[in-house]
């Protein structure tokens, strides 16, 4: 009797273990001992970290884009229909089509989505950059503005915790080029009494935001927009007016993490050393769809899916599960149109940002064109 | 509230965010304090000296309640209570 790993979610945390698994358990798929299936509500991929670079037109959709079924190894089978049931006591996900898969292990790689709707007022006074058309409309947004106040909001959850940095000093020097700088007044926002969830960050903002001209409102959690009055109010009780507001809004997980009662918004409760779901000893939880309190990042759900396949290769052979996530996460950070810094940092090691260069910058370039091997589980 | 009564709370939600550096403590606690219904108790466990000092500063700004802090070794164990919609 073979065994069953169904993977629901065709993002790079699921993908990645797709392909991994795929190459170390070879033998046993080839012998028909073991089958991978992927479950994806969309065919497509999409490289998230691409849209701030779409924001400037500096990438296009196309390039940001690849079939899932050309990305998984060809011994993957991949499911085009939605999962919309998990039965962890039955070991089973229900698909929108009608078909039950059975499992023996299942991994949760569902993701989070940005969800404006949270925020009363955020859709329809709001831009934000995290998706493809909230994207474009940002651009155009941008491209026609002739100068006022942009104020710039982040909610909680959100993936990608660097990206409002980075927007606002890619913002800076992208003014700077189309020689309005001095007409747009910038205000970058951020909910903690700092200027980001991480310290060394949040000091280096500190002595470069001012040399950017980016002013600052610390302690500010959005609670709702006025898109007639142009303003947003903070829970905090302060109100800001704007011309354009880019939000990064609250994240939610996936409606079927919820729907099966498995997490809280769809983040699913994690054990942060073996990646399994709390309570469960046969289901494993990665990337954006976990509750852990750590960055929802690619990189993030790229080092977990390291993790998780050792555990699953180790436990359909030996039936043992020794490995252990560290918490490690990497982070390039733009700092303008042509340098960057990065941050690498795991649970017992705090993130120090190196000085930021051309080099590093160049570096997150070639690692744009170059991602798709992550997924395949090259790189 | 003491220490004694502050240990005796059964927590709706404890958010361990000890080793964790991005997004932080207090994120979690707010990301926590929005998501959670009105009476909620929620337990944030933080490794970052900060957080005491942080955590009663912003519930009080938002008017939520703090209900202590018990200190360990090398974490801090900070317990809010959600009494109003927000």
């Amino acid at each position: 009797m073979s065994k069953r790993v169904v993977i629901v979610g065709g993002g790079v945390g699921g993908t990645i273990i797709a392909n991994l698994l795929a190459k170390k358990m070879r033998p046993e798929l080839k012998k028909g001992e073991l089958v991978i299936d992927v479950v994806s509500d969309k065919p497509e991929h999409f490289y998230q970290p691409g849209l701030l670079y779409m924001l400037f037109g500096l990438k296009h959709h196309d390039e940001l884009v690849r079939n899932e079924k050309d990305l998984l190894d060809p011994m993957v089978e991949l499911h085009l229909h939605p999962a919309v049931k998990i039965d962890k006591d039955k070991n089973e996900v229900h698909l929108k089509n009608g078909v039950v898969m059975k499992y023996d292990i299942l991994v949760l790689a569902t993701g989070s989505r940005p969800a404006p709707e949270m925020i009363p007022g955020l859709k329809e006074g709001g831009n934000w950059f995290y998706e493809v058309d909230a994207c474009l409309k940002l651009r155009h947004e941008l491209v026609n503005f002739k100068g006022g106040k942009i104020v710039l909001t982040v909610g909680l959850p959100h993936k990608c915790p660097v990206a409002p940095f980075e927007v606002s000093y890619m913002l800076d020097d992208w003014f700077k080029q189309r020689g309005i700088r001095d007409k747009v007044d910038y205000t970058y926002t951020y909910p903690i009494g700092r200027l980001h969830g991480l310290e060394p960050l949040a000091n280096f903002g500190a002595k470069t935001f001012p040399k950017h001209g980016i002013n600052t409102e610390t302690l500010f959690n959005m609670k709702e927009v006025d898109p007639n009055k142009k303003t947003v109010t903070s829970l905090e009780g302060v109100t800001l007016k704007y011309d354009i507001l880019i939000a990064v809004p609250p994240h939610k997980g996936a409606q079927v993490i919820e729907d099966s009662g498995l997490g809280q918004n769809g983040f699913v409760p994690t054990d942060k050393f073996t990646l399994k779901m709390e309570g469960s000893t046969n289901i494993y939880v990665v990337g954006d769809t976990t509750n852990l309190p750590i960055s929802k990042a690619g990189s993030t759900a790229h080092f977990e899916s390291d993790v998780i396949v050792e555990n699953i290769a180790s436990e359909l052979r030996d039936g043992l599960t020794p490995f252990r996530y560290d918490g490690k996460v990497f982070c390039f950070i733009e700092t303008g149109m042509t340098k960057a810094t990065y941050i690498m940092f795991d649970y017992n090691t705090p993130p120090n940002p190196v000085t930021p260069s051309a080099l590093i910058h160049w570096f997150k370039l070639t690692y744009n064109k170059v991602y798709w091997l992550t997924p395949m589980g090259i790189l | 509230m003491t220490e004694e009564e502050l240990k005796q709370i059964k927590p709706t939600v404890t958010v361990d965010a000890r080793g964790t550096y991005c997004p932080g403590p207090l994120m979690e606690l707010i990301k926590e304090v929005r998501q959670q219904p009105v009476g909620s108790v929620i337990e944030l466990i933080s490794g970052d000296a900060g957080s005491a000092k942080d955590v009663p500063e912003w519930l009080n700004k938002v008017k939520q309640e703090f209900l202590g802090v018990i200190p360990g070794e090398g974490f801090w164990k900070i317990y809010a209570k959600k009494v109003k919609d927000m």
